[in-house]
């Protein structure tokens, strides 16, 4: 489904169509399967938390965005059901709890102005996805996880390869082979050296025998991609986006109540909703919903960029209001499978819109918006690029 | 206001020390959600029905 030509903040129209009379009704996809789209908000925090809804792809009925990798996919647990799911997941939930993510506010603080530092003494126009959204988490992901961060030039183009919808099955299936060794390499380095880091953290685990090594790097990769491409693209696009609504730009501006960044944060993932690609699962049982019977082996296609835009949760969806109570978005998802990273998500957005247009107030885009490369082809929304002046 | 936690259920999302940080904290060994006090004073109650609200595995529950 595509968007509306002029409205690139804004999910598919045909997504949103019968949202209010209909939130779940057949769709059809590329392969012909004919699973339930749950567009209603409420609807799709009830089926997320639902145990007879499975996150399996190797289950028949799954509803798959692209066609199944030819060596299977195996990004660790997002893809597993309890009690495999919670067994592995539960092994990396320290790290992100709040108080310990909270702790690295500073950390983060000195690598945006570090990076914001470097932006001003270069060239104008400057690329901000390159110069400044990409290299923030990648930044941060690599020193919570202990990855070097100069090999980010071959970690960063094999992520997006893996995420790109319109990669040959072949290609993401090349890229995520190549992801994993490496990480199984790193995980070698760190059962050898281990440092205070959360990969090893991982392998200490799996020298008590709690996990495979095998498991271990496949933990890595899931945490290196999801840790730099989401954030990078809510920096980029959610900059974009603010600098079309010059109102609301001004709100972070004029600010240094971090009260009001953090609402900011909320109102921008829900509006943004970057996960454009909605939740999948396969229903186990006969599940009724909201008036209909998913039948089990039926595919569910949860749109959470659409749940976000419903107008019985949210009024007025369609405008950008940072200063909306915005915390009940589904942006992050629901149930036991929501992001893990998201302690770690919003505390770089915070740094990142309480700095940087304080610090380039006159931060303005370089080119026209109907220029502007949008990644309307990968399984994460946002921007190829975004040519910024000062 | 009666709070229950159900920590067989929770997946350390931290929502509810976000929405309610005197009454839920988090256990250092695996971000799992502790209960600091199940019987809020009035001024967090509603603080603490939107840590019920957000949490992501359902594992709190109000008794009013």
């Amino acid at each position: 489904m595509a968007r509306a030509a002029g409205c690139p903040f804004d999910p598919p129209p045909e997504a949103r169509a019968g949202q209010q009379e209909d939130p779940l009704r057949r769709v059809r996809l590329w392969d012909g399967s004919t699973p339930w789209l749950v567009t209603g908000h409420a609807e799709q925090r009830t089926l997320l938390a639902d145990p007879r809804v499975s996150s399996d792809p190797d289950r028949p009925g799954y509803p798959s965005s692209v066609p199944r990798d030819p060596g299977g996919s195996s990004i660790s647990f997002i893809l597993m059901d309890d009690p495999e799911h919670a067994r592995l997941r539960r092994m990396v939930t320290a790290p992100f709890a709040i108080k310990r993510v909270r702790a690295l506010r500073p950390a983060v603080q000195k690598i945006v102005d570090g990076l914001i530092d470097d932006m001003l003494a270069g060239p104008k126009p400057a690329d901000l996805v390159e110069a400044f959204a990409l290299p923030v988490p990648s930044l941060v992901i690599c020193e919570l996880l202990g990855v070097p961060y100069t090999d980010h030039g071959f970690f960063q183009s094999k992520s997006s390869t893996i995420i790109k919808r319109d990669a040959a099955p072949e290609q993401r299936f090349a890229a995520s082979q190549a992801l994993s060794a490496y990480l199984d390499a790193l995980m070698g380095d760190k059962l050898d050296r281990p440092g205070d880091d959360l990969l090893s953290g991982l392998a200490e685990r799996v020298r008590a025998g709690e996990l495979t090594r095998g498991e271990a790097a496949q933990m890595g990769v899931l945490l290196l991609i999801a840790g730099h491409e989401t954030t990078a693209n809510m920096i980029a696009l959610g900059t974009l986006a603010l600098l079309e609504h010059p109102d609301q730009l001004a709100i972070l501006r004029e600010t240094d109540d971090r009260a009001v960044v953090a609402s900011a944060v909320e109102e921008l993932l829900r509006y943004l909703n970057i996960t454009h690609n909605g939740r999948r699962r396969v229903a186990l049982e006969d599940i009724a919903i909201a008036g209909r019977l998913i039948r089990a082996g039926e595919g569910v296609i949860l749109a959470n960029d659409v749940g976000n835009r419903d107008p019985r949760v949210f009024p007025e969806p369609d405008r950008l209001d940072l200063r909306r109570d915005a915390r009940r978005h589904v942006a992050f998802g629901f149930g036991v499978h929501q992001c893990l990273g998201q302690p770690l998500a919003r505390l770089e957005l915070e740094v990142v819109y309480g700095t940087l247009y304080r610090r380039v107030p006159t931060l303005r885009l370089a080119t026209e918006l109907e220029r502007v490369p949008f990644k309307h082809d990968g399984s994460v929304y946002g921007v190829y690029e975004l040519p910024v002046t000062w | 206001m009666k709070v229950n936690l159900d920590q067989d259920k929770c997946v350390a999302s931290g929502q509810c020390v976000v929405a309610a940080m005197e009454v839920f904290d988090q256990r250092d060994e695996d971000g799992i959600a502790v209960l600091l006090n199940d019987s809020p004073p009035a001024d967090q109650a509603d603080d603490v029905r939107h840590a019920a609200t957000v949490c992501p595995a359902l594992a709190i529950t109000v008794e009013e």
